[in-house]
């Protein structure tokens, strides 16, 4: 391994002018790793004729200390302890010369905890992802995984109800929930909007879903949404004696207006309330704290986040955004389903699904985890599995997914032949004898389509459901795929 | 008598299924004997779906491994309390879960008056909802 070039203090170091980042101090390949350090991985496209040293060095400074030249003001600080130091750099298996695409590293990069402030995913995020993707010396950069210290993690809130509680306050256990997104997403007014809710729920689903862009439009204004929605699911919940909720998608243009509804919502007695991924990282946080005062789950719906996590070689992973909204604390968020319309590669999900869930994360790069996680008891946060999924994927959701997700069969319920009530009953009687077959010891992936044709001949529903989506799946390839090497080993 | 599809509550795993079989009881408590789960029976006559504390029958079972001896509880229950709402129960002490990982319904009233609900206008639209459980309207030990 290469041994450091980093021109340690002193008068050469601090001379006027500019001298390579490396030499700077931000390239450290025998730097001791403390425990209390932020880690970062970055999969690098360096320009031609960048080295790989030097470009993982120029993301370090330029996401911590650095700028473009020597600056003898450094000298008045503790310079050294600030500066991000790039450890590592591995050439990403199958890029480079001989293969179709051009070289590519992973680059470690690790940051000491006094470079951020406390309960802010905006500081945090300001540093490691604010300034780096747009420099020259790339030209891609995406951001991989990261491994956020037990210190840092205990400044975080964390989930505001997590998944535990939530299976506690809504008397639902040993399965994933159901939901459904009311169709079609815009232009239904609120009382046909409320029909929608009432016969999904009363037909046996847990809870129905705004959509993300389901806001106050002139439809359908938020005040008629609430109040004809929470009709439906109270009605709905003395239909069959169980708990229903229905997310409020409380999304606005500022945090103010985002609190008011938030606040009718509960006058109301939701249970639970929704906001989108694009409201920002500051008001996530702010809308976690709200919802953990006054004992709302909080969902999060993802909107936004393919513009900068599908494409493998720049912007960041979806692991990433994981890690930081169980950090801001919400209690659900989309996150795949492996088998439906949207991106996704089962072990990345899985990856996803493990992140949110765990209370400690080992090393594992065929899932795209490349650094160990203690979660520091955060609560977890749930995931929810949405788009183009049915009750005939039931073995192979639950295979992929496990039992702490939560389903969502919006076009999967609402357009069952028979109605929003009969898609409702096929998804919760696909769910349940799933459940019961494979407590019993059945090999759902393989006996799964008989074990429903089985059910079907006594739940007409579902045998009508079966029918209808016999045929449809989604079989793309994914753009997204772990890269590792496999001699990797976890002492990273 | 409830409009839902079963006509029934639909509280726990497997309220969609037909009613479960002492077999199919007994591979559910197996299941949760592997997982290192304690079962424990609860009844209560007030379904409602807010009425977090049954009655316990007992104990959570966290020494007895034998699925039979859980079984003959099960029945224990059923034969004292035949016309009353039963469930398995299981419970985790696993860090990060210490909850409830299972529940369902082994037992139920013949005829299942369910739930009315009862809306108060507030201001404005205002409105506040209570769930009643018409079973409540008789006392205690009177309901089914």
């Amino acid at each position: 391994m290469a041994k450091s070039e980093t021109m340690k203090e002193g008068k050469e170091r601090y001379k006027s002018g500019v001298i390579p980042y490396k030499k700077m101090g931000y390239w450290e390949p025998d730097y001791k790793i403390k425990d209390t350090d932020v880690l970062a991985m970055f999969r690098m496209t360096p320009q031609a004729g960048v080295e790989p040293e030097e470009c993982a060095a120029a993301v370090a400074g330029e996401s911590s200390t650095a700028t473009w030249t020597v600056v003898w003001t450094d000298r008045l600080t503790a310079c050294e302890m600030y500066r991000a130091k790039a450890y590592r750099v591995d050439l990403v298996p199958n890029t480079g010369p001989g293969t179709k695409t051009e070289a590519q590293y992973f680059a470690y990069i690790a940051y000491d905890i006094d470079l951020f402030e406390g309960n802010s995913i905006a500081n945090l995020t300001a540093s490691i992802i604010g300034n780096v993707f747009g420099m020259k010396a790339v030209k891609a950069l995406r951001l991989e995984d990261m491994r956020i210290p037990v210190a840092y993690l205990k400044t975080f809130q964390g989930p505001a109800t997590g998944v535990i509680v939530e299976r506690e306050r809504m008397d639902k256990f040993g399965r994933p929930l159901l939901g459904a997104t009311t169709k079609p997403k815009l232009g239904l007014s609120g009382r046909n909007y409320g029909r929608v809710v009432y016969e999904a729920l009363k037909g046996g689903l847990d809870f129905m879903k705004d959509d993300e862009n389901i806001n106050s439009q002139s439809f359908m204004h938020w005040r008629d949404r609430f109040l004809y929605c929470m009709d439906a699911v109270n009605k709905a919940s003395a239909a069959t004696g169980e708990v229903k909720g229905h997310y409020m998608n409380v999304t606005a243009g500022t945090v103010e207006e985002m609190i008011a509804r938030a606040e009718f919502a509960k006058e109301l007695g939701s249970i639970i309330i929704m906001i989108d991924l694009v409201i920002g990282y500051s008001a996530i946080q702010s809308m976690a704290i709200w919802a953990r005062k006054n004992d709302m789950i909080l969902h999060l719906h993802r909107a936004g986040n393919s513009t900068y996590s599908r494409q493998k070689n720049h912007g960041m992973s979806f692991r990433v955004i994981c890690k930081w909204m169980r950090m801001a604390g919400v209690d659900h968020i989309h996150a795949g389903t492996v088998v439906g319309k949207l991106e996704g590669d089962p072990l990345m999900i899985r990856g996803y699904y493990d992140t949110l869930l765990d209370t400690h994360t080992p090393v594992q790069l065929e899932k795209g985890i490349f650094f160990e996680q203690d979660w520091a008891s955060l609560n977890k946060c749930m995931p929810v599995a949405s788009g183009g999924i049915h009750a005939g994927q039931m073995h192979q959701l639950l295979t992929y997914l496990g039992d702490d997700v939560v389903l969502q069969f919006g076009g999967g319920t609402i357009g069952h032949p028979d109605g929003i009530q009969a898609g409702a009953v096929a998804n919760r009687t696909a769910l349940e004898v799933m459940i019961q077959a494979r407590n019993e010891g059945r090999d759902i992936w393989n006996e799964g389509p008989k074990i429903l044709q089985e059910a079907a001949k006594w739940c007409a529903p579902l045998k009508a459901g079966l029918e209808t989506w016999k045929d449809v799946s989604f079989n793309y390839e994914s753009t997204d795929s772990p890269d590792f090497v496999p001699t990797t080993t976890a002492s990273a | 008598m409830m409009t839902n599809l079963g006509n029934r509550v639909t509280q726990g795993q497997f309220s969609f299924l037909p009613d479960l079989t002492d077999a199919q009881i007994t591979a559910q408590i197996k299941y949760a004997l592997s997982k290192g789960w304690a079962s424990s029976v609860e009844y209560t006559d007030d379904p409602h779906p807010r009425n977090t504390y049954w009655e316990m029958f007992g104990n959570p079972m966290f020494d007895l491994k034998d699925p039979a001896g859980i079984l003959m509880e099960v029945n224990n229950c059923r034969k004292t309390f035949p016309n009353h709402y039963i469930r398995v129960i299981a419970f985790s002490s696993v860090r990060g879960v210490e909850s409830v990982t299972m529940s369902y319904i082994v037992n139920r009233p013949k005829k299942e008056p369910g739930f009315g609900l009862v809306r108060q206008e507030g201001e404005g639209r205002m409105i506040r909802y209570t769930i009643h459980s018409y079973a409540t309207d008789k006392p205690e030990g009177e309901r089914y």
